[in-house]
């Protein structure tokens, strides 16, 4: 997709340079903006490394767990297929948590374990069950408690402001939350999606059985 | 009203670093943590993580920085901005909005390129770098999850998602519009 994208943007900017007759710019500008890219990457070096190294001891300190511990009710409450006590519950909540203070590499084995977990509890190995199509949604729309990357580049181009985007990146991505698990929710009882649902497959089938 | 809520967020933006740049550390120190070396071990991450985005910044920075000298963004302005007035985005962002879901490192340059263009503290500045914190990559995302237990009937996932996204990025116009618009 990236591939089409980006070969895309500097053909169509070849054909329109020729038409308006300014090829000079473009070529000045490709070399201009390679600079740029550095320029703002190495700026960024000192705050990543500033940050980063603070949320190492976040993390090291047990931070995920303590947040964890904070959102435990709310998942329980979102996921009731899944037993309170099960080991999918811990790895969601821990994996929420870590994604939550931007720890996105502690965040990733979390999820993925937490993905194990689920597919112990489903039915059907192919399909994807409610809870899961709930969790992925909740990591593809995670609340930003700190864009640490953005106040970087905003650091890094001499923003007066750079923590500026802290309330409305929080306000931007909870919405995001709230709208993905609402949706995921609804759309899981439209009779399109409940047919396909593993959980109820397998409850029926096992109904069935019973009155055998 | 609009004023007293942007003084609130202000005061809040200004202690939140500070208060965590300090707080973690006297927290993980109550637990034990040797913080300087963990702090130490954190920082090379960062280092790393900053390195290796140049060659992705280049290769979108110097694309789009040729199809701003062309001629051809404002082209694109003129054919997109009829739709993107409708919720007050600023046509230029358009692009940023959909790489979203796609690639996190193509979205991060094409953001870094606006706030370059038009200056951090613009709007558009604003809510480039709001867009790039309000969701994640969802299409990565379910790419990884789902094929880390080989799911192939995602269901409602991807509509799930993208959904989302556009709540994201809707919230992140209204919000930047009423303060700093």
């Amino acid at each position: 997709m990236l591939n089409y994208v980006w070969l895309g943007l500097i053909v169509i900017a070849l054909i329109v340079a020729a038409v308006n007759g300014n090829m000079a710019d473009v070529g000045k500008e490709a070399v201009n903006m390679s600079k740029t890219a550095v320029d703002i990457s190495i700026g960024l070096i000192g705050i990543m490394a500033l940050w980063l190294g603070i949320m190492r001891i976040a993390e090291e300190a047990g931070l995920i767990r303590l947040l964890a511990r904070l959102i435990r009710p709310i998942t329980r409450r979102l996921f009731p297929d899944v037993p309170s006590e099960h080991p999918a519950m811990g790895a969601m909540i821990m994996n929420i948590a870590a994604n939550w203070l931007g720890l996105g590499n502690a965040a990733t084995p979390l999820g993925i374990k937490a993905m194990e977990e689920l597919q112990t509890l489903n039915p059907q190995k192919d399909t994807a069950t409610n809870a899961m199509v709930l969790f992925l949604t909740l990591n593809t729309a995670s609340i930003t408690l700190i864009p640490a990357t953005m106040i970087g580049v905003r650091v890094a181009t001499g923003s007066q402001d750079p923590f500026g985007i802290i309330f409305t990146t929080i306000f931007a991505s909870a919405t995001a939350t709230a709208v993905g698990v609402i949706t995921a929710i609804l759309l899981g009882k439209l009779p399109a999606f409940r047919n396909t649902d593993p959980m109820k497959a397998a409850s029926e089938s096992s109904g069935d059985s019973n009155s055998l | 009203m609009g004023e007293l809520f942007k003084n609130i967020m202000q005061i809040i933006s200004d202690w939140a670093i500070p208060i965590m740049l300090v707080g973690i550390p006297v927290y993980g120190f109550a637990k034990g943590v040797k913080v300087y070396e963990t702090f130490i071990e954190g920082a090379k991450e960062g280092f790393e993580i900053a390195v290796k985005i140049i060659p992705y910044l280049v290769a979108i920075l110097a694309a789009i920085g040729m199809f701003r000298a062309s001629g051809a963004m404002e082209i694109f302005v003129r054919l997109v901005s009829p739709i993107t007035d409708l919720i007050g985005m600023p046509a230029e962002v358009l692009p940023a909005a959909f790489m979203r879901p796609l690639s996190g490192s193509g979205t991060l340059g094409i953001v870094t390129e606006l706030i370059k263009t038009h200056g951090p503290d613009s709007f558009i500045g604003y809510l480039a770098s709001t867009i790039y914190g309000s969701t994640e990559t969802t299409f990565y995302v379910l790419a990884v999850y789902f094929g880390a237990v080989n799911i192939k009937k995602t269901r409602h996932a991807v509509a799930s998602g993208l959904i989302a996204d556009a709540a994201g990025i809707f919230a992140a116009v209204f919000i930047c519009r009423l303060l700093f618009g």
